[in-house]
């Protein structure tokens, strides 16, 4: 019990403290979170954009391999570009649709 | 005019390192750079939890700051469970953490700068959350490339493009690390050889004009600091995210 409300007063200190040492504390973490929101959205471009030109590389690349194995250049890697076109979109959609987790 | 010219990929050029003994044994400077990543973080982390006191000193302040961040990145992100794949998490997040770091300073090499080091690690973590998908939900994990609530005669045009999804996930992981690194590095580079050359070019006047180059490389080493902490982060999400889905499949 006594360590219970030692800890309690503790806390109660620490942020007392804290908000003595730091009374503009608020606008540094506003400040901070704008900071953090535009490298987001730079981080988010970037990626996206890497999203869908490796779907394009990796559907390409099963192409051209599918090709030299049965002889049918150039179609298949042909056949595979929209393939890969749909699913760059489908790791758009994933990364920012709706129901995107992280 | 025979001055200096601008070399901005000779920065990444592999080197034998740690003398005759290294050049035997192909060890080279990108690995002295990865010895040197998990010995710092060893040695960071022994000191940090040396003392274990209630109120944390700095080092350990900063030690359990880093624990408590993975931590909620894997419970949050990987969900229920997530605590199990704490350690892959925390080691990869504190390898290319140090990595990017210590890749910043002059005369250490960057290893995440190099492709074959990030795509091993991001082939790494497809193949391990493949693995956890099939050991958690055996042969039905095939039903992750079939999406749900779609009309039958659409299933074969949209599992190749699920698969296809799928497999450039670690394209997409290791791509973004390495060009991310190796883009920062090369504009540092290009903007240092502008001082060498305004100054060759033009004496006194270059020197000053040099200062602006200079303000500019201040300032993306401040970007860079930023961004190296941004892709160890982005790398260990999405490592989560991915076990999530081998985990709990949506």
């Amino acid at each position: 019990m006594s360590g219970d409300r030692d800890t309690k007063s503790f806390e109660q200190r620490l942020a007392e403290a804290q908000d003595n040492a730091n009374p503009d504390g608020a606008r540094a973490a506003s400040a901070h979170k704008s900071v953090a929101a535009g490298s987001n959205a730079i981080n988010l471009a970037m990626r996206l954009g890497v999203e869908l030109v490796a779907a394009m590389v990796i559907a390409v690349g099963i192409g051209w391999g599918l090709d030299r194995l049965f002889h049918t250049k150039p179609w298949l890697m042909v056949l595979m570009v929209p393939v890969g076109m749909a699913a760059g979109l489908r790791n758009l959609i994933r990364a920012v649709g709706p129901q995107a987790k992280g | 005019m025979a001055g200096p010219s601008i070399d901005a990929l000779g920065q990444f050029q592999l080197t034998p390192g740690l003398g005759p003994l290294g050049r035997a044994i192909h060890f080279t400077n990108s690995n002295e750079a990865m010895l040197a990543a998990a010995i710092i973080i060893v040695l960071v982390f022994s000191a940090g939890l040396r003392a274990r006191a209630l109120v944390p000193g700095r080092a350990q302040a900063l030690v359990e700051i880093l624990y408590e961040f993975v931590r909620n990145m894997c419970t949050e992100t990987i969900g229920e469970g997530g605590m199990r794949f704490f350690p892959l998490v925390f080691t990869l997040f504190s390898f290319i953490l140090l990595g990017n770091l210590i890749g910043l300073f002059p005369y250490f090499f960057a290893f995440t700068s190099h492709i074959a080091v990030t795509l091993t690690l991001a082939l790494f973590v497809f193949l391990f959350s493949t693995g956890v998908g099939f050991y958690t939900h055996g042969f039905r994990f095939f039903k992750f490339f079939v999406p749900a609530g779609v009309p039958i005669w659409l299933l074969p045009l949209l599992v190749p493009i699920e698969i296809i999804s799928y497999l450039s996930r670690p394209v997409s992981l290791s791509v973004r690390l390495f060009a991310n690194m190796t883009a920062g590095h090369v504009m540092w580079e290009v903007f240092a050889g502008f001082m060498l050359l305004l100054t060759a070019s033009f004496g006194v006047f270059g020197v000053i004009a040099s200062v602006l180059p200079f303000g500019l490389n201040i300032a993306l080493a401040a970007l860079e600091l930023l961004v190296a902490g941004l892709q160890a982060y982005v790398f260990a999400v999405l490592t989560c995210l991915y076990l999530h889905d081998a985990v709990h499949m949506h």
